[in-house]
Formats: structure tokens, sequence, C-alpha cells
């Protein structure tokens, strides 16, 4: 197959995703607004007023955090999209009937996750400025951004392919999102934990994640393994979506 | 062309198929007439790629849909039994997206977009969401997808299922109309009379297999010209016979309560397996 072909067959897929993400932005923008903006009140503000991390007060280091988070969850809600058009819309069966490949099929819902991410992150920046957190967002925080982005929609497409219901969806984003959330460095910093912790949570890719967007906000030094690990892990959760796409067929 | 033989699946211990094989010609409407899990789903689905078969041959214009599958999904296009629009997209975006899945030319797109939705008579519908539509034009725009990228083969599944008699008719007529444009349709219906007006030939599938395959008029002959129902400890029975005087004579003979008719392709079906179709 050309490689034309394969572009086209991802562009298909993506410009579905997209045109619906479009359709519905005016109902998102308000969702993806929600539980940042309590968290920015409640942990910024009410909790975190007279708490500083290091040299920055608890704001600048949630802002981060919270970006990071926002940008897992909302690449992993693909998934629940991805389902909704297999188990209510049978849609999928429309991808599947047609002549793409399962590597254009993924690219394309990938990269719909991605986008669907950067928007709801795009967001939180808007609602930091709007507390008067303004960071530094420069190319090493957006490339962070963008693996972190690609890890997470790689893995929902995966899981998507897997899952028998839409309440099997509902169970792993509690297993694997929700504990990542948490304890992947959003909200506090993790040299707080014993050594042992911290050893155990590096190796969420959230946590890398998290330290890698926080680490260009503050235009600190980048460690080059946070890079490496969400590059590598991007790598094998988007090889595991290819080959889990047939495991979807009955 | 569709050539098709041994094909098998089983889910679980169910046998779906059980060694089915036929052949379609190209431009013939070739019906699968059967009950509710006698497999012709599970037909579609393996010759669409949708499920894996576990034996046997499926070739599409001479591609198999697992040997070659990419080629062999540009030769086809299906209305499933279940509406897979859309929902949330406007009619022709639905075929925008389905013609970029088929890479097809943005001015081809926009072309054939036009060119379709005058067929199907939904040209006033273009810019509504496919929500907003009703079930009978669902269907057509279902059809209208399926034609989108101008396969020679027409998956149609259950294609009227669920439509009132008027719309029914419509889409049948639609059916014809692609049929001179020399597409092979492949039809599953538990519709009598509809695999009787569209169908050159059948093939009656029970329990996974083909009991009989024919053309319908061949098929009915075999049995009788002429059906006589009659209640017999309270189930409906039926007789048949070559010619309307013997059915005369036997509803004479037996008490009130008969119905005299001509053959249908059910009653072709009930004798050679002892099941009805609905």
């Amino acid at each position: 197959m050309s490689n034309i072909m394969i572009i086209r067959g991802w562009s298909a897929v993506y410009l579905r995703e997209f045109i619906i993400l479009k359709r519905r932005l005016p109902k998102l923008i308000p969702a993806w607004s929600v539980s940042p903006l309590l968290y920015l009140i409640a942990f910024g503000y009410a909790v975190g007023q007279h708490v500083n991390v290091g040299e920055h007060s608890y704001l600048e280091f949630l802002l981060p955090g919270l970006v990071a988070m926002a940008g897992m969850t909302q690449a992993f809600s693909i998934a629940s999209e991805i389902n909704i058009s297999r188990f209510y819309w049978h849609i999928f069966d429309e991808f599947q009937s047609a002549p793409i490949s399962n590597l254009a099929y993924v690219v394309g819902e990938v990269a719909a996750g991605i986008t669907r991410a950067l928007m709801a992150s795009s967001v939180i920046l808007v609602l930091g400025a709007l507390f008067g957190v303004v960071l530094s967002y420069n190319l090493l925080f957006w490339t962070a951004l963008l693996l972190n982005c690609f890890v997470f929609s790689s893995l929902a497409v995966g899981c998507a392919m897997h899952v028998k219901s839409h309440a099997d969806q509902t169970l792993l984003t509690n297993f694997i999102i929700t504990p990542m959330a948490f304890l992947g460095g959003t909200f506090f910093p993790l040299s707080q934990l014993p050594q042992w912790g911290q050893k155990l949570l590096e190796v969420l890719p959230l946590t890398h994640a998290a330290h890698a967007v926080r680490a260009a906000a503050f235009n600190e030094p980048a460690r080059p393994v946070d890079f490496i690990v969400l590059a590598g892990v991007g790598a094998l959760c988007f090889l595991f979506a290819i080959l889990s796409v047939n495991s979807a067929k009955g | 062309m569709i050539e098709v033989s041994d094909l098998t699946r089983k889910f679980g211990s169910q046998s779906a198929l059980d060694g089915v094989s036929f052949k379609v010609e190209a431009g013939e409407i070739f019906a699968y007439l059967g009950p509710n899990g006698a497999g012709k789903t599970t037909t579609i689905r393996i010759l669409t790629g949708l499920t894996r078969r576990d034996k046997g041959e499926a070739l599409l214009n001479g591609y198999d849909i697992e040997d070659d599958p990419l080629r062999c999904k540009g030769q086809f296009g299906v209305v499933p039994q279940h509406t897979n629009l859309d929902a949330e997209l406007t009619v022709s975006e639905n075929l925008l997206i389905h013609g970029r899945l088929h890479h097809m030319e943005r001015s081809d797109i926009v072309r054939r977009t036009e060119e379709l939705l005058d067929y199907i008579e939904m040209s006033d519908r273009k810019s509504a969401l496919v929500k907003t539509l009703s079930g009978g034009m669902k269907r057509r725009l279902l059809i209208g997808r399926a034609l989108m990228h101008s396969p020679t083969i027409l998956f149609l599944d259950e294609p009227t299922v669920g439509l009132d008699p008027t719309i029914r008719r419509r889409i049948w007529g639609l059916v014809r109309k692609i049929q001179q444009d020399c597409t092979t349709i492949f039809l599953t219906t538990h519709y009598i009379e509809e695999a009787e007006f569209l169908a050159d030939r059948v093939a009656f599938l029970d329990s996974g297999r083909i009991v009989a395959e024919g053309k319908p008029a061949a098929l009915m002959a075999g049995i009788g010209e002429w059906a006589v129902d009659y209640l017999e400890e309270s189930r409906l029975q039926s007789a048949y016979f070559p010619s309307r005087t013997e059915a005369g004579t036997y509803v004479h003979e037996r008490a009130n309560g008969c119905t005299v008719r001509r053959v249908n392709l059910e009653d072709a079906f009930i004798s050679m397996t002892g099941r009805k179709i609905l």
C-alpha cells in the first residue's frame, strides 16, 4: 500500500473525530474547566496559599501538574469515544470494512486523542493565567506534554480494543488513570515520600511527564530520562494499540 | 463475483456456519434466506472482514478477505443490519468520511456526494444531522454511503427490517436501480416477499447450512403451485398441490377454515426444513 493511502486512511479517522470534537467544543470547554478550577481553588488558594514548594508558590507548583494530569485523562478518554462508537453506534465496523490498515486507524485515533488532550491542557493554562500564574510555555514544555498525550492516547486505543463493554472501560480508568492522577507528582513533590515510594512512583509515566512539564515551565534543566521514558513507553503503547486492533474483531 | 467454499465458523461449541459454499455471478441479486440465528449476518461479517472464519475460502472479485484484505475491501460496500451511521455528523459529512476511508480524491467526493444524494432522493437533507433523520432516510443514506466508492459488490444485511411497507417498496426500487448498474448484490432477509421480488437466485440457510439453492420460481415449483392453509390441533398447517382444482378438491374434503393461495418461498423453506423463516 502506498504512503498516500496510509495518510488518507488515518486522516479520515482523524477527521471524523475532529468534526465531532469541534461540534461538542462549546460544551467541552466548560466541562474541561470544572475539575482544574476546583483544584486551583481548593488546593491552590484554600490549602496552599501559604505553602511554598522550593522557590515556587504551591499554585505555580500545581499548575504544570494539572496540565500533565489533564493531558493524561483527556488523551485516555479517547478510549470511551472509541467504545461508544464500537458498542452503541457500530462505527468501528465502518472503519474495519474500509480499505485502511490497522496502522492508519491507530494513527487517526491516537492523533484525535492528542488533539483533545492538548486542547484541554490549554484550557488549564488559560485558567492558570486568570489565577495570575503564567509560567514558561517553551518548546520543551510542549514536547513533554505532547509525549505525555501520545503515551496515554496510544494506551487508550490499545485498551479500547480489548474491553468487552463500556463498563470494562470504566474499570480500566479507575484502576489505571485515577491512581496515577493522584500519585504521579501532580499535587505533591515526590521528594516528600520515602525513598522506596519515590522509586516505586518513578515507574509511572505520569511521574516523568509531570516532572518534565514542570521543569520546562520553571525553566529548570530538563532530565533526559523523563523524555526517554515517555518516548519509550509511548512507542510500546502505540505498538500495543496496532497489535490490538484485530482482537476487537469477532 | 462472489465465490465461497466450505465456509465454517464456530462460536464456542455453537456452529454458526458449517461448510457453506455458493457462487454469485457478477450483476446478480442473490438472496440469503433463513430464520434469525441461521448464520446470515455471520456470513456477511466474514465476507467483509469483520469476523474471522475458522475454515474455508471466500473470494470477492478474486480477492480473499484474509489474504489481501485492503484490495478486497475496495471491491464492496456494506449496508449493515444495524444502522452504523455517525449520528453526530451531517448527511454529507458521513459520505465525506466514507469517501476518505476509501481513498477518494476530494473532487470525486464532492461530485459523487451530489450524484448519490440525488440518487437516494435526499439532496434537500444534505446538511441535516443524521440523528434528525427518519428510519427510512437512514436506510437510504446507508445504501448511498455503501455506494459512495462505486463498489462492484454490495452487501445488504436485512436492508428493510423495521421499515413500513411503503418505505420498504421504495428501498426495493432503489436496489433494482443499483442492479441495473451491473452491481452484484448479496442480500440477506427473512422477508419472503423481499426475496421473491428482488432475487435472481435464492439460498435457504438453516442452522449454518445451505439446504437449497436456485431460482425462486424453481424452488417454489418443487413443492407445487397452490397451497391450502388449515388448522390442525391449533397449529397452522399447509398442503401443496400442482393445480388450483386439486387444491379446491382438498378444501371440499376438509372442514371449514381453509385458505387457498399461491405457493411462496416460505412454503419451499418449510417443506425443506420443517421450520418457519420468521
